[in-house]
């Protein structure tokens, strides 16, 4: 059997993963390694400096398939850990990948202070608007009225717009992307992989099993249809145009691109 | 800064951000770095990470910023990550009193982190100590690859005394000990004979997985019996089995001592000045101070205390240590002289306490 382009990136061992059929996570992995490997190609990342540091939940297991350093460690806590490694080697390229609940909702801080700092890191965030791993209860970035199995009545919360968020702390990038779009998860990536600063990438993902089986989609397909059809591009959208909103739809697209200097090199450590 | 330190983060907190402001002082001119994270869940983590990319870390708390580091501090034993937490006690629960001592969280730094673990505990009572211990906990975190809590109190952290800081050519610092296999056979949770994994450190080449899960030699989740059990069983067994790098106990006159005084850290000074008072009076008490508070070396107790008629553990909190040593010692008569102070208990207080029973 041939190897596929990626298997250096990853522990083929460990597969299959554990991800569900329909779920984005593997699409949303699998675009980010191919923007790894384009810098790899370039010359501009090394592989034996790629680290790539997770909380918990379904996201976060991706630590444990790719080859290359890395870190599964506890609940929200994968930016602080990644920023220690960045700060104790600034040679190594840390990226963080994690899902909304981890990174916006118990991580919630650490982002918001992370993105203030600028910090070297990248972060990936896959929103699929629930706590999936542990069985569907509401999240920070579940819409306002959608049941979950923690709000059997509707969710009376209004969902965090981590865009917003992390833009007006001053991180030097930050772009929304959809699983249902990967050639854009895969430039915004690779964007963001030959920056300074900290750069932030919303990946939209559809999770079948758990968000969408229980607000009525029956079928994967359906709603990874519905999710491609509320995800609309937008070259230079306005932060203004970066709600999540059901009904109406979100915006995908490139909202904040900054050169200033990351954490590093205001300490000088670059 | 002697054993190697070149990463701390941490948070504000009283009595422990003295420590924090001498750092961010002194580390950056020696090529460190001094970060001030949001929170302590942050700083212990900022450590965890750091440490795994090949810097020698530590952060410093005190008791409510233990709490939330406690999360941190499980995360790197499962992740067997070398590291040094300073604990500097004040009072609680709570807030507490901030700015006064107690020695009430002996239990906290030991027992507070969910699951099985063993985690080495220092417990210096002079500033001088405390420098040496610094460095000797930094030698066990390596030498074990384990964190290790250096546990001091608000009145050692404000005591002003003669140290003597040895150069780095004085002093003994134990180094990480790399893989000694090409990355392709290397495990990095497989132990060597003293129980002990070898590190790989991130930018390496090893791909190292850093796994907070129950796991085996290779880093992969073993949610089964025996992978856990081994696991468990071997984080315990580094600790208990290597305690000979960690105990020590200083003794006073403990040797034929009818009477033997068990204290440690700060309210060991008094305990000092008592035993050097009773035995102007021809009483024959000794002290037996433990350096380390975990793992309790029984063994060293139970020299210490062979003639003894009675054991006194003298302790500013309501009585912690006197359960293991009442543990240890059954067949002794082990009398718990509690006594709640929030500067230190005075030489006075404690030899009146002491009186009572001889």
């Amino acid at each position: 059997m041939s190897a596929h382009p990626l298997d250096k990136y990853l522990v083929t061992k460990r597969l299959p993963h554990i991800w569900c059929p329909g779920c984005g996570i593997g699409v949303a992995l699998a675009a980010i390694l191919r923007a790894v490997d384009k810098r790899v190609r370039e010359g501009i990342l090394k592989p034996e400096n790629l680290v790539m540091v997770t909380g918990i939940g379904c996201t976060a297991r991706a630590a444990i398939y790719v080859s290359f350093d890395s870190a599964h460690t506890i609940h929200g806590r994968a930016i602080p850990f990644a920023s220690g490694a960045k700060l104790a080697n600034p040679k190594l390229e840390v990226m963080v990948l994690g899902g909304d609940g981890d990174i916006a909702g118990i991580g919630g801080n650490h982002l918001l202070h992370a993105a203030r700092r600028n910090m070297d890191l990248t972060v990936f965030m896959v929103t699929n608007m629930v706590y999936a791993m542990t069985g569907g209860q509401v999240a920070p970035t579940t819409p306002t009225g959608m049941y979950t199995t923690t709000t059997p009545k509707g969710n009376p919360e209004t969902p965090v717009n981590v865009i917003k968020l992390v833009a007006y702390q001053g991180a030097n990038y930050v772009a929304r992307a959809s699983t249902t779009h990967p050639a854009l998860i895969e430039r915004y990536a690779y964007r963001a992989l030959g920056m300074e600063g900290f750069r932030f990438i919303e990946i939209i993902s559809p999770c079948p099993e758990i968000f969408g089986r229980h607000i009525g989609f029956r079928d994967p397909i359906e709603l990874y249809e519905e999710i491609k059809r509320k995800s609309k591009y937008k070259p230079k959208p306005s932060l203004e145009e970066s709600d999540l909103d059901w009904e109406r739809g979100w915006v995908l697209g490139e909202f904040i691109e900054r050169n200033e200097p990351g954490y590093l090199r205001r300490i000088g450590r670059v | 800064m002697a054993a190697g330190l070149n990463f701390f983060a941490g948070y504000p907190i009283t009595p422990a951000s003295d420590l924090f402001e001498y750092l961010a002082e002194k580390l950056p001119g020696h090529g460190g770095v001094v970060v001030q994270f949001e929170d302590e869940i942050g700083s212990i983590n900022a450590v965890i990470g750091a440490a795994w990319a090949g810097a020698k870390a530590m952060t410093a708390t005190s008791g409510p910023g233990f709490s939330l580091m406690v999360e941190g501090l499980g995360l790197a034993i499962m992740t067997e990550t070398p590291l040094v937490l300073v604990d500097v006690m004040r009072a609680g629960p709570s807030t507490g009193v901030p700015t006064k001592t107690t020695q009430s969280d002996v239990y906290q730094v030991r027992f507070a982190a969910h699951g099985e673990y063993s985690i080495p505990v220092l417990a210096p009572w002079s500033a001088q100590e405390a420098f040496d211990l610094a460095v000797k906990a930094f030698n066990i975190a390596e030498a074990l690859r384990t964190p290790v809590i250096l546990l001091t109190d608000a009145a050692l952290a404000h005591t002003w005394e003669r140290v003597e800081i040895k150069g780095s050519g004085e002093i003994n610092v134990v180094k990480r000990r790399p893989p000694c296999v090409p990355p392709e056979s290397f495990k990095l949770y497989e132990p060597c004979e003293d129980l002990v994994p070898r590190m790989a450190y991130f930018g390496e080449g090893y791909g190292v997985l850093v796994e907070s899960l129950a796991h085996d030699e290779e880093g992969f989740y073993s949610p089964n019996t025996e992978a856990y059990e081994r696991l468990v069983r071997r984080l315990v067994a580094k600790i208990e089995r290597n305690s000979h790098l960690i105990v020590d106990n200083e003794e006073y006159l403990t040797r034929g001592a009818e009477y033997v005084i068990y204290a440690y850290g700060s309210t060991a000074r008094s305990a000092y000045a008592v035993v050097k008072e009773l035995r102007s009076e021809g009483l024959r008490v000794g002290l037996f101070r433990p350096k380390a508070l975990w793992p309790f070396d029984a063994e060293g107790l139970r020299k210490a205390t062979e003639r003894a008629r009675k054991v006194f553990v003298v302790e500013n909190n309501l009585g912690k240590m006197v359960r293991e040593v009442e543990r240890v010692l059954k067949d002794k008569e082990v009398i718990p002289i509690n006594i709640i102070d929030l500067e230190v208990p005075s030489p006075d207080r404690v030899s009146e306490e002491i009186r009572r029973w001889l």
